[in-house]
């Protein structure tokens, strides 16, 4: 194992930009949208890590109260939006992103 | 030592995010995501923010994970996707190849300012704490900082709690009878 090896900030950046891409790439492609919160989860903790990363690296703690506020938001989003998937999905079962293109219930 | 965690962690990460988007059925994706979270929560720890990989493993996957599955069971709309279907023929290539152009943007963008930023120079409490080895100190910089320069935001987000919950509770709730949504 080759200890010289360091594993600098750049690494977490392209491993955030990583996660960051994936959940963008699955907000595009899938169609459940519960599955469609979950991805935006995916991209919020890629912006998380990208704040942990950069705080460790200007030695600044802001970045980590950022991230702290960045979870309070995300769950507080999570929340809402989940109630509002249970309340679409209680009026059409089974309903995809495909059947949810017009406000009109 | 911690490249071997980080790339254990960034196995855990990758491969969780992997899973939410393809694996069909709702709960599956949901497992996975716990494993992404768990991941993130590891470099946290690695990189000295205890603290918040803490609230990462209680708020993420304890409580915003277990409300998902809830949904999921809930609704019960935990059958298998078809990911066969496809509205748009040309919508997963197209994707596939936006996230590809993304993803080699931000490491273009990586890439190039990496040497752009001044290493520290004046390391914060938190950072000269974790030098001198003492754990708790994490917690006690972040609370000087959130208490300290962001005690309105702070109470904002309070603010913000509760009116999520009152919404919440008056989206779920089933309108009475006569009475319009």
């Amino acid at each position: 194992m080759t200890a010289a090896v360091a594993v600098t900030t750049t690494w977490y950046l392209l491993l955030a930009a990583m996660l960051f891409v994936i959940g963008v790439v699955g907000v595009m492609v899938r169609r459940n949208p519960l599955i469609l919160f979950m991805c935006i989860e995916l991209m919020l903790n890629a912006v998380n890590l990208t704040f942990v990363a950069l705080a460790r690296r200007m030695g600044d703690i802001g970045g980590q109260s950022t991230v702290f506020f960045v979870m309070v938001v995300a769950a507080a989003e999570v929340v809402v939006g989940l109630g509002i998937i249970v309340a679409i999905l209680r009026r059409k079962p089974g309903a995809t992103t495909d059947d949810l293109s017009e406000l009109k219930g | 030592m911690e490249l071997f965690v980080f790339v254990v962690a960034a196995a855990m990460v990758l491969g969780g995010a992997v899973g939410v988007i393809l694996r069909s059925h709702p709960v599956h994706a949901a497992l996975s995501l716990v494993l992404t979270l768990f991941g993130v929560a590891v470099l946290f720890v690695a990189q000295e923010a205890n603290f918040l990989a803490a609230v990462q493993v209680i708020v993420y996957s304890g409580a915003i994970v277990v409300l998902f599955l809830f949904v999921i069971m809930l609704l019960g709309v935990d059958k298998v996707e078809d990911l066969k279907i496809e509205p748009f023929k040309i919508q997963r290539p197209a994707a596939v190849a936006v996230g590809a152009g993304l993803l080699s943007l931000i490491s273009l963008a990586i890439l190039v300012s990496r040497d752009a930023t001044p290493p520290t120079v004046v390391p914060s409490d938190a950072v000269q704490a974790a030098l001198d080895g003492s754990h708790d100190s994490n917690i006690r910089a972040i609370a000087r900082d959130v208490f300290g320069d962001h005690v309105l935001a702070f109470e904002l987000t309070s603010v913000l709690l509760v009116i999520a919950v009152v919404a919440t509770v008056l989206l779920a709730r089933k309108p009475r009878k006569g009475e319009k949504t």
